[in-house]
């Protein structure tokens, strides 16, 4: 009887969670069908097979320089919000130490804080002592609200590190900088990629902190903003927005396999995903 | 026996909890030492101490006659197998044991021979390229062991090796630690809190509680000369019968709430035998039941029985003597032929005065 | 003592970031909530002029109020939604396929948002995917209106984008459960039904309440959606943020709105987790 009633309650739940799935890849799995679509009217039904609006994108110099932009931005910022990150989650998950929920919950709040309320702060900040907006502001924005993602990332990875590891490598003749280089830098490094990541593909796609702090120089998201009220420019921008995702998607797998192989390594069991 | 390891006056304080109390203690070359205790003692802290993982507040520990103070781990003769065994998981088991032998400078064949050895020592030859986090618990100690012996340190520290492993296993690496430690002579000092590990594995065992030394000695030492009730009831089961010690024309007599009175002998007591209250310990197998028609003892008393534990080879009674408050605790072994008395049946009780420990003090317990 | 002080150390420079570009930039909009602006001359003399404004002018009131209401109804539809997901990811899903379906739910998150918001209104729109395939399909004779440039198109869409947010919490939590809890309930009598309500509910609370935070908290600063989706009727309180700083110069003013706003939404997390230390402590 339980039984019976459990499996149905799964069958119903299923179909649900199918349905649930179908809404959440809805927009994503559109988004390729119109980017090929040979019209540029974004509606059912599909007109045709092209790869024009692929092709357009090569030769619009403003996008190839938000790209530039982003990627530099991006890749700074993964940088030092993952720097940023493995201090804190190594502290948190290793030491003890004074107003240790305060700190740590000042440094993840980014992470339930509306952007607006981010961006306009700095922006306030920066204009009144004088720095001119650029793509820094945009790094000291990014880092800021990537920087809690990467500790959520990291927190996991030292977290399930025995701390009897690190002292059996300095009993063994290690000094500290010899274990952590040789012990526990092998056991965290997929953790320290998955961030290295996560922060990359935050920042790529960031828009409303680029918006408010990028100055002349724009990012690929506020170059995309731009382009939006443009209906004759939509094709062009579903074909952007294919490769955008497309490669979001890559290099979230690309996190996610390397994470797994950090747990897998340690020979522990998977639990969970990255938040 | 010069002593291999002195510590004198050894304090260690976590903020307001004092960990170590005044901790002297010496350990000789070639000894298998244990530290016995309950949890939170203090004796992973003392063995720490001694590692080099944790800084004393106050005392000093030497090693072969050198001042440890301010050696850090890294350079102290000293190696530890982790409770958790800390075998590194992404390396192989052959990188493992040879994780300490990089400093050593040897060449890749010495090193490979000398890992070799090691995994062969502790019965493992032939799993060095295996990956280490695809062992089981009791291989993964014999890693842990092979790892720290292959550097040959002085001391071998153990932080309750045996306690992550099943019984069969447990009881199984016991006599396997104590063969590898006779035959590599090395001193190891082990922590453990299961006193029976302590007393069939050790050469000698401090008992330890709320950080301060209770008492050291052999295994029988502390077995049948318990230096205080806390001891004798740590080490074995040991029943506390309230009384007075009175000194008569030939020395000192207990008198025994129940069991009347009997002489004492100097040695069954820690200390000087002093008229006054005392509290008298004895072992469970050093009373016994008589069954009909047995023959009387020089001292028995009669009681009933108030509760029983059959274990198949021993019974345990609980034995509730006439005019004694607490009942007694009497093992019996399980003879061909003989009766397992029930519940609230009468039972004739003798005892070996002999046994006796006198535990000065009021109270029973 | 050592331990305390390597911690400090290896904390402090992601902790003096914070402190540097969050916590001094929070509090530098609170000063200048105080301030005001001329035209072009910030003056700097502290003044309640701007909370004034901001509480007699009913468009600032109009707006707050608005984007509580959505950001409300907004939380109350992810979690709503995403709890059952959750649950069958958590009771449904064989142990080794979990990390699968919990990784499928959270790949949209990790794409363009700006991207995604678009496409709703792709989706949405009058001329949009939804109507012209349920025209071409004959359901319809003339597009649905009632989907795009209002609230409800900033609802759907906001739901979408924070899903993951409401799933993690509460699947967290459920995994927790120990099953044979439920078990226990089911041998004292209880049905399936009974015990999900009288056990797994309760239990999974505070996964639902963080949830709850996780969505509302954010969703009531949100910029892109509401100006993307919204139309007039669906604009909230960060748009405004917005205008009164890029485009009215009015930073002073800006600063305040984020202010009440913050106040708003601290305020209401607050009784939120008020209720559920109350709730997880029984009746009295």
């Amino acid at each position: 009887m339980a039984v019976g009633q459990a499996r149905g309650q799964g069958r119903g739940l299923r179909i649900y969670a199918v349905l649930y799935l179908a809404f959440l890849y809805a927009p994503i799995v559109l988004l390729p069908v119109f980017a090929f679509n040979d019209s540029t009217i974004i509606a059912f039904p599909l007109s045709g097979f092209t790869t024009q609006w692929f092709v357009e994108l090569a030769d619009v110099p403003a996008l190839h320089s938000a790209v530039l932009t982003s990627l530099k931005i991006a890749v700074v910022t993964a940088l030092i919000s993952t720097l940023l990150g493995i201090c804190a989650a190594r502290a948190a998950t290793r030491y003890r130490f004074p107003a240790k929920g305060g700190i740590m919950g000042v440094i993840m709040l980014p992470l339930v804080l509306p952007e607006i309320i981010v961006a306009v702060s700095l922006l306030v900040v920066f204009l009144q002592i004088g720095l001119e907006l650029s793509s820094l502001t945009v790094i000291l924005g990014h880092v800021l609200i990537c920087t809690p993602f990467c500790i959520a990332i990291l927190n996991g990875s030292f977290q399930s590190l025995d701390v009897s590891l690190e002292e059996a490598a300095v009993d063994l003749g290690e000094s500290g900088w010899g274990a952590f280089r040789l012990v526990i830098l092998p056991l965290v490094m997929p953790g320290i990629i998955a961030s290295l990541l996560i922060a990359f593909t935050i920042s790529m796609d960031e828009f409303i902190i680029a918006f408010f702090l990028s100055g002349s120089d724009p990012t690929l998201p506020v170059y995309l903003w731009g382009q939006l009220r443009f209906p004759q420019r939509l094709p062009v921008v579903m074909a952007l927005g294919t490769i955008l995702v497309v490669a979001s998607v890559l290099i979230i797998i690309l996190a996610e396999w390397f994470r797994r192989r950090g747990v897998a390594k340690r020979g522990g069991s998977d639990s969970g995903g990255f938040l | 026996m010069s002593a291999l390891i002195a510590l004198n006056g050894a304090q260690k304080y976590f903020g307001a909890y004092h960990a170590l109390r005044d901790i002297d203690l010496e350990i000789g070359q070639g000894e298998f030492f244990s530290l016995l205790g309950p949890s939170g003692c203090g004796k992973t802290t003392l063995l720490r101490a001694i590692a080099g993982f944790e800084a004393l507040d106050a005392g000093s520990i030497h090693i072969d006659g050198h001042d440890m103070a301010g050696v850090p781990a890294n350079r102290r003769p000293t190696n530890m197998v982790f409770q958790s065994y800390a075998i590194f998981p992404h390396l192989s088991v052959a990188e493992n044991v040879a994780f300490g032998l990089r400093k050593r400078g040897l060449d890749a064949k010495t090193q490979a021979e000398r890992v070799g050895g090691a995994l062969e020592m502790v019965g493992l030859g032939g799993y060095g390229a295996r990956a280490a986090h695809a062992l089981s618990g009791g291989q993964r100690q014999r890693v842990a062991l092979a790892r720290a012996l292959v550097l040959e340190p002085k001391v071998l520290l153990l932080d309750e090796p045996l306690s992550a492993l099943d019984r069969k296993m447990r009881e199984q690496m016991q006599g396997e630690l104590r063969r590898l430690q006779r035959h590599v002579g090395i001193t190891f000092i082990l922590v453990t809190h299961d006193q029976e590990e302590a007393l069939i594995m050790s050469d000698r065992i401090a008992v330890m509680f709320e950080g301060g030394i209770a008492q050291i000695d052999s295994p029988e030492g502390l077995y049948r000369r318990p230096a205080s009730r806390e001891v004798g009831a740590f080490i074995g089961q040991m029943n506390f019968l309230a009384g007075q010690v009175r000194s008569g024309t030939d020395g000192f007599v207990a008198q025994i709430h129940g069991l009347g009175h009997v002489p004492l002998a100097a040695e069954q007591s820690a200390e000087p035998l002093a008229a006054g209250a005392a509290a008298f310990g004895m072992r469970p197998e050093s009373l016994s039941l008589l069954f009909d028609g047995q023959a009387q003892a020089a001292s028995e008393a009669t009681g009933r029985i108030a509760d029983r534990a059959y274990y198949g080879d021993m019974t345990y009674y609980e034995v509730a003597l006439d005019g004694v408050a607490e009942p007694v605790t009497i093992s019996m072994k399980n003879m061909v032929g003989q009766p397992v008395l029930s519940v609230g049946d009468a039972a004739r009780v003798a005892w070996d005065p002999r046994a006796l420990i006198v535990f000065p003090g009021p109270g029973t317990a | 003592m050592k331990d305390f002080a390597r911690g400090l150390v290896l904390v402090s420079p992601t902790a003096l970031y914070a402190l540097a570009l969050l916590v001094a930039p929070m509090a530098a909009i609170v000063l200048f909530s105080f301030w005001t602006q001329d035209y072009l001359t910030l003056d700097t003399t502290l003044t309640l002029d701007n909370y004034r404004e901001a509480v007699t002018d009913p468009i600032y009131g109009q707006l707050m109020v608005r984007s509580l209401y959505i950001s409300g109804l907004v939380t109350a539809v992810t979690v709503v939604l995403a709890f059952p997901i959750a649950y069958y990811i958590s009771f449904h899903v064989a142990p080794g396929r979990k990390a699968l379906w919990i990784f499928l739910v959270t790949i949209p998150f990790w794409t363009s948002y700006l991207i995604r918001v678009f496409l709703w209104k792709v989706i949405l729109g009058f001329n949009g995917v939804l109507n012209t395939s349920l025209m071409g399909l004959g359901v319809i004779d003339a597009p649905l209106t009632f989907i795009l440039y209002n609230l409800n198109a900033v609802v759907i869409t906001l739901a979408h984008a924070f899903a993951p947010f409401a799933i993690l919490p509460i699947f967290v939590v459920l995994e927790r459960i120990d099953r044979s809890l439920l078990e226990a309930s089911q041998d004292l009598g209880e049905t399936a039904l009974t015990t999900f309500w009288r056990v797994t509910l309760p239990l999974a609370m505070p996964g639902v309440i963080a949830a709850v935070l996780i969505v509302f908290i954010p969703t009531v600063g949100d910029y892109i959606t509401p100006r993307l989706v919204g139309g007039p009727g669906g604009l909230m309180i960060a748009n405004m943020i917005q205008t009164q700083f890029l485009r009215l110069n009015n930073a002073p003013m800006g600063a305040t709105l984020a202010v009440l706003a913050m106040v708003c939404v601290t305020i209401i997390a607050l009784i939120f987790l008020w209720l559920n230390r109350r709730f997880l402590r029984g009746p009295d």
